[in-house]
């Protein structure tokens, strides 16, 4: 095989593989923080699994869009992870303007998960539909301003090359604008992957449900194509987050993308912490969070721009 | 070394974010304390080496008064006028941090001509007139009179910045001026919010102006 083809296709495997790990990842570490033992660590893919061997159930209401929802939304998902970079090791899929491409898959996923959610007729899928795309709009806003930030500081237009260039030797005077958007983009992967302070996967009450209100009436085949795809949105904010925090880069393809792998997998552990540390926060506040996020990514803005 | 006098002044930037974006009086103060620490560091980082030792010393009493004296005499004010948080601002706390947002690129608009002249690095200046800016926001956006002393330590917080960088040439005279103009003007609010407080039940500078016998 192609050298430089070799980086990206290990990446992608790795997402495909190890991704359903990280929630296992994250539920260890709550479960260590409450004193639990917690479940396996392979839990997610036994979930997965068993969900695969099961049949599928459809209301009589609903239509070819409720179908459609969690097998356009897993692929969508695996499109965008051709996109994102690994560390410093270029994608599969990059050319100019990608990250583009990618928020707007992102969107297109969103969009028909939402949709499944609205053809069902509930109510309370309704209302979570409504709360995912509000504040899917804020977390967009966040993640282009980042990006931008990145662009703009390394003078690189797409995904792989303002990686490839982010943590180079001698690359030290934007350092703490990428800081930042670290920063707010750890905000950006907690709203879109519906983790606490902004949503609780493990809440039971559809009241209080976001993104798990959406997906109450699939089941089946359906359920595991739609928690295998947020476990890979899951990688993919994780490992474009470890790709900025990380300063480290080797040169060597295996040594950094064991980094890069490793730093995901400690994000997971963080995430856990967070999630063991606070508690949910009041839905108004949510938009506030966000608008902390912009407006410290706005302020990198402005230092890379100076 | 430009690289940590840019980490505290984006501290000192970040600082400002939450001073705007907060509504209980414990984080504010607590917020002054940070502005504190990255102030007197970022004079200790400016310095010219070998750093003198009258230097040193102007850092440490920046950091006793701000960051020691004067949060104790708005805390102590707090827990006897018994306000906790700012019930109603004029301006919401999302718009103020917008605003925030325009008000830093305008700080930064403003600075953009006089980019070579300052030595250092170059968000000194825009990150001083931002804490200045948003001191003057904290004054005439909330009707909280603790607030807006803390705003009015925060806009000094900024004004001691500029001197920061100025810190080489400027006398050390000025700064221990400005110090303790901050200090008298802060230990006399304190003690006024808590006569308002006790006089009127609230220190709700709107309702001042309806004063009674």
């Amino acid at each position: 095989m192609d050298m430089k083809l070799f980086g990206p296709v290990i990446h992608i495997l790795l997402a495909l593989v190890i991704s359903p790990l990280l929630m296992g990842i994250i539920n260890r570490t709550k479960a260590k923080f409450a004193g639990r033992k917690g479940q396996p660590l392979l839990q997610p893919y036994y979930d997965i699994i068993k969900l695969l061997r099961k049949g599928s159930v459809y209301s009589t209401t609903t239509t070819w869009v409720f179908r459609l929802g969690p097998v356009a939304g897993l692929s969508a998902m695996i499109i965008a992870i051709l996109i994102i970079p690994s560390g410093g090791i270029n994608s599969l899929l990059s050319f100019p303007c990608d990250f583009i491409l990618m928020a707007y898959i992102l969107g297109v996923a969103r969009f028909l998960t939402v949709t499944a959610a609205l053809d069902t007729g509930s109510p309370f899928e309704g209302m979570g539909a409504s709360r995912e795309m509000q504040f899917a709009i804020l977390a967009e806003v966040v993640m282009f301003m980042g990006v931008a930030v990145l662009a703009v500081g390394t003078g690189k237009i797409s995904l792989s090359s303002i990686y490839y260039t982010l943590w180079d030797s001698n690359f030290t005077n934007i350092a703490p604008a990428v800081f930042l958007v670290a920063l707010s983009f750890l905000i950006v992967l907690l709203t879109e992957n519906a983790r606490i302070p902004v949503d609780d996967p493990n809440t039971h009450l559809e009241l209080t449900m976001i993104h798990e209100v959406m997906v109450l009436d699939h089941g089946g085949v359906d359920l595991a194509l739609i928690q295998y795809g947020s476990c890979l949105k899951l990688w993919l904010f994780s490992s474009l987050l470890a790709g900025m925090a990380i300063p480290v880069r080797t040169g060597i393809m295996i040594v950094d993308m064991g980094i890069n792998t490793v730093g995901i997998l400690l994000i997971s552990v963080f995430v856990g912490i967070i999630e063991s540390g606070m508690a949910r926060l009041k839905l108004l506040h949510i938009p506030q969070m966000l608008l902390a996020a912009f407006s410290v990514t706005a302020a990198a803005f402005l230092w890379v721009l100076r | 070394m430009t690289t940590w006098i840019d980490i505290f002044l984006l501290a000192l930037v970040l600082t400002d974010f939450r001073l705007l974006a907060s509504s209980r009086l414990g984080a504010i103060i607590q917020t002054t304390v940070f502005q504190a620490v990255s102030l007197s560091a970022c004079m200790l980082l400016m310095a010219v080496r070998p750093i003198s030792i009258y230097i040193i010393a102007l850092s440490i009493v920046t950091f006793t008064v701000k960051g020691i004296i004067l949060p104790w005499l708005l805390r102590r004010a707090m827990r006897e006028a018994d306000v906790q948080r700012e019930v109603r601002p004029i301006i919401g706390y999302s718009a103020s941090v917008l605003i925030g947002v325009v008000l830093l690129g305008l700080s930064f608009i403003i600075f953009m001509p006089m980019k070579e002249t300052v030595s250092g690095s170059a968000f000194l200046m825009p990150g001083a007139l931002f804490t200045t800016l948003t001191g003057l926001m904290m004054i005439i956006s909330r009707k909280n009179a603790l607030t807006q002393v803390a705003g009015y330590l925060v806009m000094e917080n900024g004004i001691y910045a500029f001197g920061v960088i100025l810190a080489v040439e400027e006398p050390l005279l000025i700064e221990m001026g400005v110090l303790l103009d901050v200090f008298v003007a802060v230990f006399v609010m304190g003690i006024t919010v808590y006569q308002i407080s006790r006089e009127f039940d609230h220190i709700d500078t709107d309702r001042l102006s309806e004063l009674k016998d």
